[in-house]
């Protein structure tokens, strides 16, 4: 589409953003504020329960049940028959029942398909839809802006607001384009291209920004990958990431359980083929990334940003210029308990993890399984698969993966956000190191004095195997 | 919530980048609270206990002149990281009102202002300017923040002006939330939400295909 002349005006082209944000402005609160319209809200454990209370409590109601959504997720165990799980997380799973019961809103409960962490389940049962606003009380709900849809997490008493009031007041943000162009090698995945993103922008690269991804290499992704690269652009700084809707998202989405069908549906996909940016739409900064040249990545610090290529070396702090970074990174060498320019491979590790919103999956299973397959994790490594839903798990069964790990010597568990963030109890213990295919490396993340780094499914399992960092290329992916 | 309008206090450095919410708070300290007041020992965890749970006499708030601090100056991304609320509320509870950051993780950015806490965007060098007259001189640390003026005083008295969204800063001025606000707006919400039906209606039929 080109520009367009409106009462002798040349218009400027609009970013997929602006149309979405447009779409739902109930109001203009000046100074770039505006009330916005949410069209779809998912809770989950941790945030749920008590949001509800409060507003029962305020003399509130929920103003849209039906545009709310639940599940378990963040404090359930992910042991088999969900044995282990805590008092604190039976009292949370209690509290959603009971408030999302009371106020009529559809909760997906446990060994029920449609229970998973919430980024997985939002996508997968055709609730994010592009062109929708979407909303939840977890930072990584940027994840479904692969969807075409505008997502993003949001704080406890905002949560409330959207409760009472299905709106949220927000400032409007920047846009940033980031272009993906060219093909990725073997070996390489959709993490390995947004860590390198990380990496080369910084942990606040994206602040202010809607991040919308575009280019050669985004448009051949699968929905899957998409997910993967939107994931992480919290951890870019970003409250939005986004890819447009295409054939592909349109051919993930039809048939799921919550997507419109029939006339619906096609009246639906005309208005998203209106969403993508104009040709001549004009984005406050643009990143062009040449994803030809990028080798699977794994972080070295306690910040996504300190990430390297799988064959590079740990840095040296002594060499960075900024001394907020020069800090950061002596304080993340120490807790990692790494030596600067010593080669990353070859560190040994304790525990991998796969699993989380970023990675867990049919796909990101196949791929790990795929290494696992016929060979025996290291003697000195425990390992857990944690699928990202019931759907996704038994959908591993049905094609044997689980057996896969099993028999590799991983443990194949219960889904839920596990040992991403430990909420559960699942905990790391302090001073060993972990492979994780989830998305924060921050100190304490997977247990107090944990040492997190972060990879792709495929280098976690070669990892895993190998009882050291290692290239996955070295085993044949 | 409170209002903020000025704030004359002894302020604290922690100029390293990236102090994330799970450092602030950890998770699990949020999922068993039953009240915020459980928060503050707990804050910024990671850094201020040692392994064996002692005190770690390196941490800034630890130290004798800045223990108690209702100021942090803080490096780049400050907050950044989950939506946790908590860490605004943990911060709340040991005293802290104001931070000045070259830059904040969003969500905690906003929900500073949900809770009446301060975050002022100050460019890293004006940051390290100010950390700087901390130090030599025990008896000026003192920081004034004076929001109805967007300003921000050095102990020496140098003036750093900063940018606040309007819209938060007449809330946090009267202690406005937006909650109250949006509520007696239910009916321009009922018109969108007409109006949107017709041209999405698929976003509202959310009917279940089995």
């Amino acid at each position: 589409m080109g520009k367009q002349d409106v009462g002798g005006v040349r218009m400027a082209g609009r970013t997929m953003f602006q149309k979405i944000w447009d779409d739902h402005v109930v109001a203009d609160l000046g100074d770039n504020f505006f009330l916005l319209h949410i069209d779809r809200h998912i809770m989950h454990d941790l945030g749920g329960p008590a949001a509800m209370l409060d507003v029962k409590q305020r003399g509130l109601r929920i103003r849209n049940p039906e545009l709310t959504f639940a599940t378990v997720d963040h404090a359930i165990s992910s042991a088999p028959d969900r044995f282990g799980t805590t008092e604190t997380g039976i009292r949370l799973l209690t509290g959603l029942r009971a408030g999302t019961r009371d106020a009529g809103v559809r909760m997906f409960d446990v060994g029920e398909p449609g229970q998973g962490i919430v980024h997985v389940i939002g996508p997968e049962l055709g609730l994010t839809l592009p062109g929708a606003l979407l909303v939840c009380g977890d930072s990584h709900t940027c994840t479904q802006g692969a969807m075409g849809a505008l997502a993003f997490g949001i704080g406890s008493t905002e949560l409330i607001h959207v409760l009472a009031t299905q709106t949220l007041v927000q400032p409007r943000p920047k846009t940033m384009r980031v272009c993906f162009h060219g093909t990725m090698s073997p070996g390489v995945t959709a993490k390995d291209l947004i860590l390198h993103l990380i990496g080369t922008v910084g942990a606040a690269g994206g602040s202010g920004y809607a991040v919308e991804y575009a280019g050669s290499a985004i448009r051949s992704m699968s929905i899957e990958e998409r997910l993967t690269v939107c994931n992480l652009s919290i951890e870019l700084g970003a409250k939005i990431g986004m890819v447009a809707s295409d054939d592909t998202t349109f051919g993930y989405l039809k048939g799921r359980q919550f997507a419109p069908t029939g006339a619906l549906w096609d009246r639906a996909v005309a208005h998203w083929r209106t969403l993508p940016s104009d040709d001549d739409a004009e984005f406050d900064r643009e990143v062009e990334i040449d994803v030809d040249r990028i080798a699977p990545h794994v972080t070295w610090g306690t910040s996504p940003e300190q990430v390297l290529p799988i064959d590079g070396v740990i840095p040296d702090p002594a060499a960075m210029v900024e001394a907020g970074k020069r800090a950061a990174a002596v304080a993340a060498l120490d807790y990692m308990g790494l030596e600067p320019g010593r080669p990353i491979v070859g560190t040994p590790v304790d525990w991998v993890f796969i699993g989380s919103c970023t990675n867990s999956r049919i796909s990101d299973l196949r791929s790990a399984a795929e290494i696992a397959r016929g060979r025996r994790i290291a003697p000195t490594v425990r390992a857990w698969v944690v699928p990202g839903s019931e759907a996704i798990k038994r959908q591993a069964e049905t094609e044997g993966l689980d057996r896969v790990f099993t028999e590799a010597g991983f443990e194949w568990r219960e889904p839920g956000c596990s040992m991403c963030l430990a909420a559960n109890g699942e905990t790391i213990a302090a001073g060993q190191r972990s492979v994780s295919t989830s998305n924060r490396n921050f100190v304490g993340r997977q247990g107090p004095g944990a040492r997190t780094h972060l990879a792709s499914p495929a280098m976690a399992a070669a990892a895993a195997v190998a009882g050291h960092i290692t290239d996955v290329r070295s085993l044949g992916a | 919530m409170k209002p903020f309008r000025i704030l004359a206090a002894t302020a604290a450095p922690l100029l390293r980048d990236n102090i994330d919410t799970d450092i602030i708070i950890r998770i699990e300290k949020l999922v068993g609270m039953t009240d915020h007041s459980e928060l503050g020992r707990w804050c910024f965890g990671a850094l201020r206990y040692l392994p064996d749970g002692s005190e770690n006499p390196e941490f800034v708030l630890n130290q004798t002149p800045y223990r108690g601090s209702e100021i942090l100056l803080a490096g780049a991304n400050f907050g950044c990281g989950s939506s946790r609320e908590g860490a605004v509320w943990a911060m709340m509870q040991i005293g802290l009102k104001v931070v000045l950051a070259p830059s904040f993780g969003e969500i905690f950015y906003n929900n500073c202002f949900q809770n009446g806490m301060l975050p002022v965007v100050l460019d890293r060098g004006s940051i390290e300017e100010i950390a700087r007259e901390l130090e030599p001189d025990a008896a000026r640390r003192s920081v004034t923040v004076d929001l109805e003026r967007r300003s921000v005083l050095s102990p020496r008295g140098k003036e750093y002006a900063f940018e606040v969204p309007e819209l938060r800063r007449e809330a946090l001025l009267e202690g406005l939330d937006d909650l109250g606000l949006t509520l007696k707006r239910e009916a321009v919400i009922a018109a969108h939400e007409k109006r949107d039906r017709g041209l999405r209606p698929w976003i509202y039929q959310t009917v279940e295909v089995p």
